[in-house]
């Protein structure tokens, strides 16, 4: 495939990029870029993050997990390119120095592309921006005390990425979903690339060979978030950062679980369709999304239809999707926010979870008028836990109620004991999350993340 | 003088423009391989038939090697030549290497090992501790038991008991960087190799043994690692050794990097224990007795585990004199990765499972822990070495551990002083109780632990080093030791020894890559030695160089050799005065050496590992940390709020960097009690081998508020400049994490929380559920 994008300031046109070849192998092998390191090539750690540019501005990706060709008309930089021409170096690599922010370096050029594209964008919340990247040495204190005395210091002008032409040539890569929705029906046997922050792994971990790949992220027209008074509709590639910023008002509760959903290289990437098109048990989104009552809209070339979320997980690895559909767009309608989504981990941030609960529970006059309950983590699809609803709906908003619903989980869910939970857990922590949701109702203090010493 | 400033890592400039080179930057000539390991799938068994045709034929593939294709040696153990490189048909753990492929990519040599077909009589394994004491499957013929009295008795005797058992999980070492080696081979049959690891003396000697070669004929190269924590002092072989194996056969550059998952599903990993622990103590709370039991998990090889585990009974006392004291120690053998060295070597597990002890008292007396600590503290320095009397109740008596070492440099009395005064423990020890008497949802709790640490190799023999230093003719020095740099800034610490024998500045001192054709028969950089061995060895070929050119100069000059002064970039001869570099060049007209090597070897150690008798360190580093916790009572999800630390690195080399080490630890230490589980499955599969599952602390995982100062003091033994190792002793400072969650959990019920390791957010729910009162 034919790409053009912009490498440190400079122009670089592949004729023949390879459709599975990562940019992290090309920087290193290819290019002889080696600051730029593999850490776990799954997304996980960071050690590769280079700063992204497009018409929408820079982010921070991990380079491990991103095919070449998601970066035609792009401009990339990476740690070689934070210091200017004449070798002066950025304010984050100066103060990395000055505060020990670096000891055995490896996880240090993924910082510094992190901190340097939070700085470009005039971002102070590190915690958020670097989640994502993982450090074994210093415990991240000095970093962040590094990226706070940075953060006065005015951008570096050679930090200003113009982003070329894409060159758009292949029909792998549509630039609107009508084209998509043509070439996918002639060839369903193609895998659709969105944010590839999971078929990445297929190439990096399970060293398939993907052919024919058809490149979502020149389609536009499928990234638009369109808010009115009565519903709020997102397209498919509607990436996990924008969708967070959108559900940031609407329903703060959600805005926060896709903050510890990802970290912001993943976050970057992924998308809302992705997220649901994969079938994943596990996936944050579906849980949320079925609680606010969503709708997802499917396409086969000129055919459309639409279907409750829930509707679309049939078994564990199995959903209603027909060979050349796709998710063209999700919507639900507008609300009073009633909804929350809490998210169980081993850890916050950057986790897979062990159950993620999404709760929507109206109450007039003190009963329960109306009660959605989704999970994830809970069975071999995200689920709504039907018992659970049913024990709410028209009782009194009491103690005694959230005891009986937590125990028609019990009929709701068998789960399945893995390494990041055992049954009995989870189907606890499940019920615990709806307690924790009467706790909170009842103004008293429920997340650990919002306490301090 | 460059001693004792705060200078930043003196490869941070590299680090940040990305010029610091890896193995796995290094350019390789023409026609590299790349090579792969084609690992077993079942836990214990032997391969039957094992078809790699398909292997063979794969894209890419150069050279396929099987155990029978090996010329030498086929081995890669570190202690007791009980790993082969690859399978003799045997298989003992899932990921064990079986088959080696070379290749022309990275890639390709991956995608081919995944195409053998393998057939394996399968056997039942040994995975959990019942099993492997019920095969009795275990290194050494027996138990170790090191101690001192009559420890059933006097349990008996006692007026309080307390007993139970604690699992301590293992650690993933998680460094960023993967094992990665590179060979280049060389005329006559020699090989140079890159290799990241911590000790490049045995990866020349494992290597040299595979390729049938003296070690003059295998030359190894560390500039740096991505992070090591123990987890590359012999967990670099098979790569190293299968590298210079491929250059050997084929004649081309061989390079090797483990793959996230594979590295993880290979190599060994911190030992998991379960303690199983009774004590006996007064009603006050001085403790009269412990009999602790050790049950440790090996995996399959004997690795380092021996000492390892010696290590955690070296550590069973922590900071506290325990009159009658029995410590047992189960080395066991299973079918999993061969555990390996871990930052703190044992230490840690030994350390918390007296602190485990100590908070399982403390809830039962219903004392403050910290009084409760120091009352059982070990009698401070001042009163040992003051004290004349030697009667039965002495300081002296009470400074012995159950080793039979005294603790002669006990500052925890004065530490732990200071550190409650300056983390205002008392005051945030009421706020915590009184937020927990107004919320029922999330819960506090607050901890203090202390941290006594032995410092010197258990080893007696691995406590030497060697330097060599030149002094070019413009003043210009040249640095090498024997010492490895994985980050923890070992190289500029004893640049700075350098630059301050000689009085220049640190731009004369250009530090350069470990290489055994420099500095022969290192020790491994570990158990905190770095800069205590080649910071003094590297004095000493200073020091030589340095009365060399004092000698010629008091006779070129006409004064006594006493007034010659090395200051400021300068030499003083009485009343002349000329730049380092003059004098150097006056000294190579004058035809003198100045080229010399150092040496150095740890005084005072003797030690008896069979009998458990003797003084096994040279000295103690100390440390004491705070930490503030918050739980979530209905899912026991749980976070560090703040934690407060003063850390005793004698007089610090580099107050910067031995900060850097005590945060990093700590956090570290954090880690491995809280988020970072290791699943294997009753296959004995590895189910969290890779960061999605396997979570190491993330940025906001470090304390809100986390406050780290070193204590002011200075080594009462001759050590460099009399500063203490920093490298491993503030992992365990990590422990006030645990008992501070104990704390919180406490606050839910009357029970005693009898949280295992690591308290995960499942762990603190399934205590919070066995404490009684329902919230």
């Amino acid at each position: 495939m034919k790409i053009t994008f912009r490498l440190n300031g400079e122009t670089v046109t592949l004729e023949n990029a390879p459709v599975t070849a990562t940019l992290l192998d090309w920087l290193r092998e290819d290019r002889g870029l080696t600051g730029t390191k593999e850490g776990c090539n799954e997304g996980d750690c960071g050690a590769c993050s280079v700063i992204v540019t497009d018409d929408r501005g820079a982010k921070a990706l991990n380079a491990c997990i991103l095919f070449l060709p998601q970066l035609d008309g792009k401009a990339v930089r990476t740690v070689e390119g934070l210091s200017g021409p004449d070798g002066t170096l950025h304010p984050v690599q100066e103060a990395m120095v000055t505060h020990h922010g670096s000891q055995c370096g490896f996880c240090t050029p993924g910082f510094l592309a992190s901190m340097a594209c939070a700085h470009l964008n005039g971002q102070t919340d590190y915690d958020d921006r670097l989640a994502g990247n993982l450090c074994r040495c210093t415990g991240y204190t000095p970093i962040i005390r590094a990226a706070e005395a940075a953060a006065s210091e005015p951008v570096p002008d050679w930090m200003a990425d113009a982003v070329p032409e894409a060159e758009g040539g292949s029909e792998y890569a549509p630039s609107n979903s009508d084209e998509l929705a043509r070439i996918y029906h002639a060839q369903p046997e193609a895998t659709l690339v969105a944010g590839a922050t999971d078929v990445g792994l297929w190439v990096t971990k399970g060293l398939k060979t993907l052919d024919p790949v058809i490149f979502l992220g020149r389609c536009e027209d499928l990234k638009t978030i369109d808010v009115t008074e009565t519903e709020v509709r997102a397209g498919a590639m509607v990436d996990m950062e924008r969708w967070r910023a959108a559900m940031a008002d609407l329903h703060p509760s959600y805005a926060e679980m896709i903050r510890r959903y990802g970290s912001v290289q993943v976050r970057g990437a992924a998308t809302l369709g992705g997220n649901i098109a994969n079938g994943s048990p596990i996936g944050d989104n579906p849980p949320a999304l079925i609680a606010l009552g969503a709708v997802l809209h499917l396409r086969k070339g000129d055919d459309r239809r639409s279907l409750p979320l829930e509707d679309f997980f049939l078994e564990y690895g199995k959903q209603d999707r027909e060979p050349g559909e796709f998710v063209e767009a999700l919507s639900f309608p507008r609300q009073a926010d009633r909804l929350r989504v809490y998210k169980l981990s081993k850890r916050f941030d950057q986790d897979i979870s062990a159950v993620c609960g999404a709760m929507r529970i109206t109450i007039e006059d003190g009963r329960v008028t109306e009660a959605r309950l989704a999970f994830g983590g809970m069975a071999g699809v995200p689920k709504r836990a039907a018992h659970a609803e049913a024990a709410l709906r028209d009782e009194a908003w009491t103690l005694e109620t959230v005891t009986a619903a937590r125990a028609a989980l019990a009929r709701d869910f068998q789960p399945m004991d893995d390494m990041r939970a055992s049954a009995a857990y989870r189907l606890d922590a499940a019920g615990a999350m709806l307690a924790r949701y009467f706790a909170e109702d009842q103004g008293l203090v429920t997340s650990v993340l919002e306490v301090r010493a | 003088m460059s001693v004792a400033k705060p200078l930043p890592h003196d490869a941070a400039p590299l680090h940040v423009t990305g010029q610091a080179r890896y193995v796995d930057d290094i350019p390789l000539p023409v026609g590299a391989l790349h090579l792969a390991f084609g690992l077993s799938t079942i836990a214990r068994g032997r391969i039957l038939s094992m078809d790699l045709e398909p292997v063979r034929s794969a894209p890419g593939v150069v050279c396929v090697m099987t155990s029978e294709d090996l010329p030498f040696a086929n081995d890669v153990s570190p202690s007791a030549h009980d790993e082969p490189l690859l399978s003799d048909g045997s298989v003992h753990y899932v990921g064990q290497p079986l088959f080696l492929v070379a290749a022309t990519s990275h890639m390709a040599a991956r995608k081919a090992v995944r195409l053998a077909v393998v057939d394996y009589a399968e056997e039942t394994p040994i995975l959990t501790i019942e099993e492997a004491l019920a095969a009795d499957s275990r290194f050494e013929e027996g138990p170790r038991v090191y101690g001192r009295g009559d420890v059933p008795a006097a349990l008996a005797r006692a007026p309080r008991t307390v007993s139970g058992r604690f699992e301590i999980g293992g650690q993933e070492h998680f460094y960023l960087e993967s094992q990665a080696a590179i060979a280049l081979p060389q005329e006559g049959g020699d090989v140079i190799v890159g290799s990241s690891t911590q000790h490049p003396t045995e990866i020349q000697h494992k290597v040299a043994e595979a390729l049938g070669v003296p070690m003059h004929s295998v030359r190894v190269e560390t500039r740096r690692m991505g992070g090591g924590f123990g987890g590359k002092e012999s967990q670099g072989n098979a790569l190293a050794v299968a590298c210079a194996l491929v250059a050997r056969a084929t004649g081309r550059a061989a390079s090797m990097r483990y793959d996230r998952d594979d590295d993880m599903v290979i190599t060994g990993k911190r030992h998991d224990f379960r303690i199983d622990y009774a004590a006996g103590f007064d009603d006050d709370g001085r403790l009269l007795a412990v009999d602790v039991t050790h049950y440790t998990r090996c995996g399959w090889g004997m690795d380092l585990s021996l000492p390892v585990a010696d290590r955690a009974m070296l550590h069973a006392d922590n900071a506290y004199w325990i009159p009658e004291i029995r410590i047992t120690s189960h080395r066991l053998k299973t079918n999993m990765q061969s555990a390996t060295a871990f930052r703190g070597f044992g230490g840690p597990q030994g350390m918390i499972g007296m602190e485990r002890i100590m908070d399982h008292v403390a809830h039962d007396l219903g004392l403050d822990p910290v009084e409760l600590r120091r009352l059982n503290y070990y009698p401070s320095a001042q009163a040992v070495s003051e004290d004349a009397s030697g009667g039965r109740i002495s300081a002296k008596m009470k400074a012995l551990t159950p080793y039979g070492q005294v603790v002669e440099d006990f500052d925890l009395h004065e530490m732990t002083e200071a550190l409650l005064a300056s983390s205002d423990y008392a005051g945030r020890k009421a706020a915590v109780a009184a937020w927990n008497a107004a919320n029922p949802v999330i819960k506090k709790g607050i901890a203090f632990a202390p941290v006594k640490f032995g410092i010197s190799f258990t080893l007696t023999h691995l406590n030497q080093a060697g330097a060599l230093v030149h002094v070019y003719q413009d003043g210009s020095i040249h640095l090498n030791h024997g010492g490895t740099e994985m980050g923890q800034g070992l190289f500029q610490k004893v640049a700075q020894v350098a630059a301050s024998r000689f009085g220049v500045g640190m731009e004369a001192v250009k530090i350069t890559a470990t290489d055994t054709a420099k500095v022969p028969n290192t020790s491994a950089t570990a158990a905190s030695s770095g800069s205590d061995l080649n910071g003094m060895a590297v004095k000493a070929a200073c020091d030589t160089i340095r009365e060399r050119m004092a000698a010629y100069l008091a006779q070129v000059y006409q004064a006594d050799v006493t007034d010659v002064h090395f200051a400021d970039g300068h030499v003083t001869v009485g009343t002349e005065r000329m730049s380092f570099a003059e004098a150097a060049g006056k000294a190579y007209a004058g035809r003198i050496s100045l080229s010399a090597t150092g040496f150095y070897k740890t005084p005072k150690v003797d030690w008896d590992r069979i009998k458990g008798d003797g003084r096994p360190f040279f000295y103690f580093a100390y440390g004491a940390s705070v930490t503030e916790v918050a739980i979530d009572t209905l899912t026991g999800e749980n976070r560090i709020l703040r934690a407060d630390i003063l850390h005793d690195a004698g007089a610090s080399l580099n107050p910067a960097l031995d900060i850097g080490q005590i945060e990093g630890a700590y956090v570290q230490g954090a880690g491995w009690l809280t988020t970072e589980e290791l699943v294997w499955d009753d296959k004995g599969r590895l189910r969290t081998h890779a960061p999605s599952t396997y979570k190491i602390p993330a940025c906001s995982d470090r304390p809100d508020v986390f406050n780290v100062a070193l204590w002011d003091g200075e080594n009462r033994e001759d050590t460099i400049y009399r500063s203490k190792a920093v490298g491993e002793p503030p992992f365990m400072l990590g422990m006030s994490a645990y008992l501070a969650l104990s704390d919180a959990v406490a606050a839910c019920g009357a029970g005693y929380p009898a949280l295992n390791a690591p308290a995960t957010a499942e762990e603190i729910w399934r205590a919070i559920g066995g404490m009684g009162d329902e919230l």
